[in-house]
């Protein structure tokens, strides 16, 4: 599955031209906000035992850190990809 | 539920992919960052699904925290800071890694209950995200001009890098052998460690390979993703980190290709240790370089039969590219043939130029990349360098001792004419002198690349 996930990525990729590179890698970097999932799981995983406040300002900064990722990443990638949209041959 | 909550993952999977391929034309592109989105919405709904909503508060007071941060910095931005914005939002997705496996560890730690692949992954993405949520912000820091752009180095580098790294190496064996029964220190000075390299080995690297570094930072933020995924045991995160991973991979291969130098040699020195800026074509003394005016080159311009732009990142300072394609229309007007270079790494970003120039709503069949730009130069009037300097630097091909050499160019002297626009003879962010100003057919046009600009069109229409 790993493997198969690495050679999806090669194959999509490396057909992009280089016009779309940095809306692209801004999507790529939206993606990897997937990472926020990551976030909730160990939130609820901490939500099981005892704990002391510091691991759960960790765990909020987790989350929020990766929201940033999420919804930063996906604003900008539509912003630039916004300007593409104008462009006069009505495509 | 489980078995719809796998669905669920699946099918954002699956939109994550095609999103992406969406991306590989400008016409689909909008819709592939869209269906991208709702595949992240249907993942993060399936995922809160699947806890249950425990602990939610926590969550609740990120989300609206970083969303809202997110957000609005992405629209707040101007077009030039996007590349170091994208550094930031991934430096972001480093931190939540590494802070996730803090998190991990030290739930799991009093019960010592931590198997070796859990062991492997804790260490692994605590190191990788931690690395590429300090160098991402040194990046942005550096294109952001609160510090200098230029590669930073001192005595001794390489030695102090090596201890860091073995430091980073000695604590991480030591936590995968005792699988996490350390004391409590260990794990902090293991993340201060990678933080302190991320630093390390962003600060070396200067000028024109900033992209180069973003690019695989992202790629590397992807991988401690994939990792965080085999930690908390998330088949989602896996894949998506290791299809980031992947797919940043690619670009930052072919983006150095694009430079002609081995990634190795981007990142462990070229720049940084080879002696600076030594003049290059042969001149000991100061550049003899012929300034012009506006006027002068307005004419140029105006009876020419082809005129190509060259646009680089001074152009992306000074918000140029409006006023670039007003001049544009204006030599349109007359009958005179206007295209556009486009190097693959001219601005911060690749394709950081396309970007500028579409918002500016030039058509794309102006736009050419180097390969089929460089047949056109020889039968070109002008060649009109609007701020770029290194990627149009002839030393890349001769001067054996240039720190570009080999990187593939724009063979701009080969027009008739060059016209450089620059805000002075100060050398470009990489910091090497071009002897492309002291070419014969080459005149200066000095100041602000709008100005200089909006200058021409306005003589242009006067003639």
């Amino acid at each position: 599955m790993l493997l198969l996930a690495v050679f999806v990525g090669f194959e999509v990729i490396s057909k992009v031209p280089t016009t779309l590179h940095t809306p692209l890698m801004s999507a790529t970097n939206a993606i990897h906000g997937i990472v926020l999932a990551g976030a909730i799981v160990i939130v609820a995983a901490l939500a099981g035992v005892t704990h002391g406040p510091l691991l759960t300002t960790l765990a909020v900064a987790a989350v929020t850190l990766g929201a940033i990722n999420v919804f930063g990443g996906f604003a900008v990638t539509e912003r630039m990809l916004q300007m593409f949209r104008r462009k006069g041959d009505g495509k | 539920m489980s078995v719809a909550v796998d669905f669920a993952d699946l099918i954002a999977i699956a939109l994550f992919i095609y999103g992406l391929h969406e991306l590989n034309s400008p016409a689909t592109a909008r819709r592939g960052n869209r269906l991208a989105m709702g595949g992240m919405a249907i993942a993060l709904v399936g995922i809160i699904v699947q806890t249950g909503g425990a602990g939610w508060p926590s969550v609740v007071i990120g989300i609206a925290i970083g969303g809202v941060v997110g957000i609005y910095a992405a629209l707040k931005v101007k077009m030039t800071a996007m590349p170091q914005m994208v550094a930031l939002y991934n430096g972001a997705g480093g931190g939540a890694a590494a802070l996730i496996s803090t998190v991990r560890y030290f739930t799991a730690a009093p019960a010592a209950n931590i198997d070796a692949i859990v062991a492997v992954s804790l260490v692994l993405s605590a190191i990788i995200g931690a690395i590429s949520f300090s160098g991402s912000i040194i990046a942005f820091l550096k294109l952001q001009e609160v510090m200098t752009g230029r590669p930073v180095t001192y005595p001794g580098q390489q030695i102090v890098n090596g201890i860091v790294l073995i430091a980073i190496l000695g604590l991480g064996i030591w936590f995968v052998a005792t699988l996490g029964v350390l004391p409590n220190w260990a794990f902090p000075i293991l993340l201060l460690a990678a933080l302190l390299l991320g630093v390390f080995f962003t600060l070396p690297i200067g000028g024109a390979d900033m992209p180069v570094v973003i690019s695989l930072l992202n790629s590397f933020t992807g991988v401690a993703v994939a990792i965080t995924g085999f930690e908390i045991n998330s088949t989602l995160l896996i894949i998506c980190g290791a299809l980031v991973g992947a797919s940043g991979t690619i670009l930052t291969v072919a983006m150095s290709r694009a430079m002609n130098r081995p990634l190795t040699n981007v990142l462990f020195g070229a720049f940084g240790s080879a002696g600076g800026s030594e003049p290059a074509a042969g001149s000991g003394g100061p550049q003899q370089i012929r300034a012009t005016s506006a006027d002068d080159v307005a004419v140029m311009l105006a009876y020419a039969s082809k005129v190509i732009f060259v646009p680089g990142y001074g152009m992306a300072v000074a918000q140029a590219q409006h006023s670039v394609k007003a001049l544009a229309d204006q030599l349109e007007k007359r009958g005179v043939k206007v295209l556009y270079a486009i190097h693959p790494v001219a601005g911060r970003m690749p394709g950081h130029m396309n970007v500028l120039l579409a918002e500016a709503n030039v058509p794309y069949n102006q736009l050419l990349d180097m390969e089929d730009v460089n047949t056109e130069f020889p039968t070109a009037d002008v060649a009109l360098v609007i701020g770029a300097n290194d990627v149009t630097n002839p030393a890349a091909r001769t001067v054996t001792s240039s720190p570009i050499y080999g990187m593939p160019i724009l063979d701009v002297d080969k027009a008739n004419n060059v016209v450089v626009l620059k805000r002075s003879m100060r050398s470009g962010f990489a910091g090497i002198e071009n002897p492309l100003y002291e070419l014969p057919n080459t005149s200066m046009l000095f100041g602000d690349a709008k100005a200089s600009v909006d200058a021409l069109t306005a003589a242009v229409k006067a003639l």
